[in-house]
């Protein structure tokens, strides 16, 4: 790098954490809000999640069936896109193997869909084998409504949009299919250990 | 990943700063040079890198202040004091100096003149800083939209841009409201007190004209005025939120 931002220098330290966090990010401690519009305010009689697209017979609970299902202890890192990334989140969810047990698809790839119209597209390969979940837990209490309350989506190794707040259901793809961010010229990926930020990195 | 291939890769690029105004003790507008520049919406915002002797990098987004029709690439940056970037663009960087930037970035929080109105624009702090891009835009376009800025401030010392807003209301179509969350000045002519749906309800356009919101701030006021509104009755899709907390670091 031939550009020297004159008189600038490391401020913080951060011992210790070589190695978790990624190239571009520095450690926040409060746990910082994004979201593109209103929170939405679901009522949990109201809620329900679907899976639906490349599947022969949808799929759908209601908030106090999606509750029965078996759930996980989730201790991850988190890293946003606009350079924050936080240590051992403590999460509790549904894994998305559990969701889709016994389900024979083609589909390649997912978007998740949402609460106030978000969505945002994985590879189906990112969502199983224990890589994301749907979370409804924070911190040992109910995930609060402007962090995605009552449910978002989990898939901490990807940058946190990915991370659908208020998520409804998965719809499984053949063919990827941008989401939000993504068509707003995001990463179509997101891996933050690449730095995939935008279209293109 | 075709459609991918045809968006332009965003590369960092060299700035030079070409003047530097103090708004307030801790806030800094930041005059660019920027050859390379493509241009922006109104709205978007910059990464900024900054690169160490010892080859640290650090980088933030910062929202851009300045309208598309400017013709100048122009950042506002509020000091956070355990921040690592903002004392340095406030404290260190001068004319001169060059600084490493990529964007625009976003899309979405953004306005163009053929979008229209009316136009609501609530900001916190330093959250005004995309909203005047928009307001500048508004009227450097000579668009006609209706546009009501309802800015909240600690004291009257922190207001941005005090003396160009004072200059904004008086367009025609423009209406600039400023409200003290801290302080209650002898001879204030603005409001007092936190935004609140009492507030919106009278500053707001009213729900029925369809008007677009852009909400900007930390996100206590981003959650009350983004719930106010849709109290109010208008569409969740009708407003644009984004938040400027203290991890812009």
């Amino acid at each position: 790098m031939a550009f020297i931002s004159r008189g600038f220098k490391r401020r913080t330290s951060e011992p210790g954490q070589e190695g978790r966090v990624p190239p571009g990010q520095h450690l926040t401690a409060d746990f910082p809000v994004l979201s593109a519009g209103p929170t939405p305010h679901r009522q949990l009689a109201d809620w329900s999640l679907s899976i639906r697209g490349e599947i022969d017979d949808p799929l759908d609970w209601t908030w106090d069936e999606f509750q029965a299902l078996p759930r996980e202890r989730i201790t991850k890192d988190i890293h946003c896109v606009t350079t924050w990334s936080k240590l051992d989140t403590e999460w509790e969810g549904v894994s998305v193997d559990t969701l889709l047990d016994g389900v024979e698809t083609t589909a390649e790839f997912v978007v998740a869909y949402c609460d106030g119209g978000y969505t945002t597209n994985l590879p189906l390969a990112d969502v199983t084998g224990g890589k994301a979940w749907i979370a409804f837990g924070y911190g040992g209490e109910p995930l609060a409504p402007e962090h995605g309350g009552p449910a978002r989506l989990l898939v901490p190794h990807l940058y946190f949009w990915k991370s659908a707040k208020w998520v409804r259901g998965l719809r499984l793809l053949q063919e990827d299919e941008p989401g939000f961010w993504e068509g707003y010229g995001y990463h179509n990926y997101g891996d933050p250990w690449l730095e995939q930020r935008y279209s293109g990195d | 990943m075709a459609r991918a291939a045809l968006q332009r890769r965003l590369s960092w690029q060299l700035a030079e700063v070409v003047e530097s105004i103090d708004e307030t003790p801790r806030v800094r507008s930041i005059v660019l040079s920027a050859p390379d520049w493509q241009g922006h919406r109104a709205g978007q915002h910059v990464d900024v890198r900054l690169t160490a002797e010892d080859g640290y990098q650090a980088q933030r987004s910062y929202s851009i202040a300045s309208a598309p029709d400017d013709h100048k690439l122009v950042l506002t940056v509020e000091r956070l004091d355990d921040g690592e970037v903002s004392p340095y663009l406030v404290d260190e960087l001068r004319p001169g100096d060059k600084l490493e930037l990529r964007g625009p970035i976003g899309g979405y929080f953004a306005w163009d003149a053929d979008t229209g109105g009316p136009l609501l624009l609530v900001g916190g702090g330093s959250g005004i800083v995309p909203l005047m891009s928009i307001l500048r835009q508004r009227i450097a376009s000579g668009s006609a939209a209706a546009v009501r800025l309802l800015a909240s401030w600690r004291t009257s010392g922190d207001i941005i841009y005090a003396t160009e807003l004072e200059r904004c209301a008086a367009v025609d179509g423009v209406e600039i409201v400023h409200t003290l969350t801290r302080e209650s000045p002898a001879g204030w002519g603005g409001r007092i007190g936190r935004i609140d749906q009492a507030m919106l309800a009278d500053v707001a356009w009213p729900a029925q004209t369809r008007g677009l919101s852009f909400v900007c701030g930390p996100t206590g006021l981003v959650e009350a005025v983004a719930a106010g509104l849709v109290g109010l009755g208008h569409e969740p899709g009708q407003i644009k939120t984004e938040r400027f907390g203290p991890t812009g670091g």
